[in-house]
């Protein structure tokens, strides 16, 4: 499943992707986040799943562009640390 | 030689008349639907309260979100332009201005001189501007002059879920019919709507002195939101909300020979 | 949920099937589904559509669920102790007092919708009160992918009801308003309802009849879910769920900006979401009582 949390606003889009078909609820990404994005647990949005599925916090869901802001500064980049975090390559952003 | 600011804001228009850095006169209207109007009635009204003429203005520049339709002048100063060379001429030793109007936060980086260095905005969403502590005065049926004394009753933080102006008037709605007292809910509006200006202080930076300006500023509640927030002391200048119109002042009386009525430059500072 | 705004009123009913005895069921189900705005109950019987009711949410969501589901059984003689099994949907799932589970609105609208639609229905778009959603599933009602947005209400029908409330139509005749236009005018240019709301005013000083500024409304909005719906990326067949799928304004500049037509069910949109609870209510007994 693709799961895409966030919100899109007068000012933007701003979804955080989680491709749970690759997650395996390692949970290397709670901690990368220095904002506190990310929780692993049962996936809310499959009843079936058995294993445990990251996701994007309820607290956070709608304020992605502000609590991902000091990651993602105007100039010189660097590699997102939840991105980089994520053995499978699960996560993805959409700003 | 006696120049004029007329910052054209998305809820009123501002003009200051100003001579060798004093200010002569000031006015501020509400915009309403006809700007131009609103634009003739501010002028006409600083130019009586500083007892001048129309032919005694010798250079004009508009800004604002309204500036490119200004009727009186081609002139032009971005916000982030104005509001820097305002707050310098205020408080030399300002480096950093917030500037909070109805639709739009802003903040800017700046030098000693008022020129900017680096800028952002919080633009086309309500929840990151006034328009968000006008809706919420509404639901809590107060004059939004109240809405910063009220807040600042206050007893205890009170969580916000909503992030959007027109769920939030539906939460206060709840949390009013739930007892929640007014105070709490006033201020926690309040430290909403500081705490996505805030994030876009953070996201450009900040170095002291920083000021704050914008009609937003008025409002005490705010001012304290954002000085808990940013963990310091805030200068908020007296009439806040006409330093950008001072800053447009300044640059027309900076602006060369060359620089006038009809020149159309658009000025950085 | 504002009293004052008279507007936004719409008819809420129940309804249930004659033809069936609860009695005769092996096993009987609910879901309940309590959105910011309105609230349905759905009972099945051995996975098969009962009865129903679509209400107003009051200010207390136990309150609000457990009015929806008395509602839904009124006239029947079923009571809350005889059904198996409940799971609770929707912005206030976790307060329905009386569910074994709460399950999101995503997986129970991926459902509910491959119940409604039939099998061949891959794209489900939802709009409630205060959400968007756009959901992709299989034939069995499972979810691919999905998007939701409640930060915004540019996109759901509180933004509706702001312009409803302004252009002071009732919120049932804004669709067939918007459609009476000769011709097709530019869209509203600003997402956010607030500011979308200041333009309408500007337009109507302008001289705009209120069918053209719905029209501008309607147009922004279809255009603004497209976009939310293309990050899913768009199969057939497409399916409208929640209240907007009433609103024949959206719905029909919608369809022709995708290309598609959404197909139509014989129940109300608005309980896709509890449709969807209460068949995993039927599948969680079921696994339950094999132990």
């Amino acid at each position: 499943m693709i799961a895409n949390y966030g919100y899109k606003d007068g000012s933007g889009d701003f979804f955080i992707t989680i491709d749970t078909d690759k997650c395996d609820g390692c949970g290397a990404c709670v901690p990368a986040c220095p904002g506190r994005v990310f929780v692993v647990g049962e996936d809310p949005n499959d009843p079936l799943r058995e294993e445990p599925v990251a996701m994007v916090s309820e607290e956070q869901r709608k304020k992605l562009k502000y609590t991902c802001a000091p990651c993602k500064p105007d100039h010189d980049r660097p590699p997102l640390p939840c991105v980089v975090a994520c053995p499978p390559g699960a996560i993805g952003h959409s700003w | 030689m006696v120049t004029a600011g007329i910052d054209i804001g998305a809820k009123t228009v501002k003009v200051v008349l100003a001579e060798a850095g004093r200010v002569l006169g000031k006015s501020l209207v509400l915009a309403g639907l006809d700007s131009a109007a609103a634009t003739e009635r501010a002028f006409d009204q600083a130019l009586t309260a500083a007892g001048l003429k129309r032919d005694q203005v010798g250079r004009l520049m508009a800004t604002g979100t309204g500036r490119k339709g200004c009727h009186l002048t081609a002139a032009q100063i971005t916000e982030v332009g104005a509001a820097a060379r305002g707050m310098t001429h205020l408080l030399p030793s300002c480096r950093t201005v917030i500037d909070v109007g109805a639709e739009e936060g802003r903040t800017v980086r700046c030098d000693g001189q008022g020129k900017v260095i680096d800028f952002a905005f919080n633009e086309k969403c309500a929840a990151g501007a006034g328009a968000f502590a006008e809706g919420m005065a509404r639901a809590l049926e107060v004059p939004l002059e109240e809405l910063g004394p009220l807040a600042l009753k206050s007893q205890q933080a009170v969580p916000m879920n909503a992030q959007c102006a027109v769920f939030a008037e539906s939460e206060v709605v709840t949390l009013i019919h739930n007892k929640t007292p007014r105070a709490d809910i006033a201020r926690a509006v309040l430290d909403a709507i500081a705490s996505r200006i805030i994030s876009m202080v953070r996201k450009v930076g900040f170095e002291k002195d920083v000021a704050l300006i914008g009609g937003v500023a008025l409002n005490p509640g705010f001012v304290a939101a954002m000085q808990r927030g940013l963990e310091l002391e805030l200068h908020v200048p007296a009439d806040p909300e006409y330093v950008g119109a001072l800053g447009a002042a300044l640059a027309a009386a900076d602006a060369g020979p060359t620089a006038g009525r009809s020149s159309g430059q658009e000025a950085q500072a | 949920m504002s009293e004052k705004k008279e507007y936004w009123r719409w008819k809420e009913y129940r309804w249930h099937d004659e033809s069936l005895d609860w009695h005769d069921a092996e096993i009987i189900s609910a879901g309940v589904d309590i959105g910011s705005v309105s609230s349905q109950a759905v009972v099945m019987l051995d996975g098969r559509l009962y009865a129903y009711s679509n209400q107003r949410t009051g200010y207390d969501s136990p309150e609000s669920a457990r009015k929806a589901i008395d509602w839904a059984m009124e006239g029947t003689g079923l009571t809350l102790d005889r059904i198996h099994y409940t799971v609770g949907t929707g912005y206030g799932r976790v307060n329905v007092p009386f569910a074994d589970k709460a399950i999101t609105e995503i997986a129970c609208h991926a459902r509910g919708g491959n119940f409604m639609y039939g099998p061949t229905v891959r794209t489900i778009l939802d709009m409630g009160g205060q959400d968007c959603k756009a959901i992709r599933c299989d034939e069995r009602g499972k979810v691919e992918a999905f998007l939701m947005n409640d930060k915004c209400a540019a996109g759901t029908g509180r933004g509706m009801e702001v312009f409803a409330d302004l252009l002071s139509i009732p919120i049932e005749k804004v669709g067939e308003l918007s459609l009476s236009v000769e011709e097709e005018p530019e869209p509203v240019s600003s997402t956010c309802v607030i500011f979308a709301k200041s333009e309408a005013s500007a337009l109507l000083r302008e001289g705009w009849p209120k069918n053209k500024v719905l029209a501008a409304y309607c147009a922004a909005m279809a255009h603004r879910v497209v976009t939310l719906l293309e990050r899913i990326e768009v199969k057939k067949d497409f399916a409208i769920t929640g209240g907007i799928a009433k609103n024949s304004g959206v719905v029909k500049r919608l369809e022709q900006e995708l290309g598609l037509e959404s197909l139509k069910s014989r129940y109300d949109p608005q309980i896709a979401g509890a449709v969807g609870a209460a068949l995993f209510a039927q599948v969680l007994e079921t696994k339950r009582r094999k132990g």
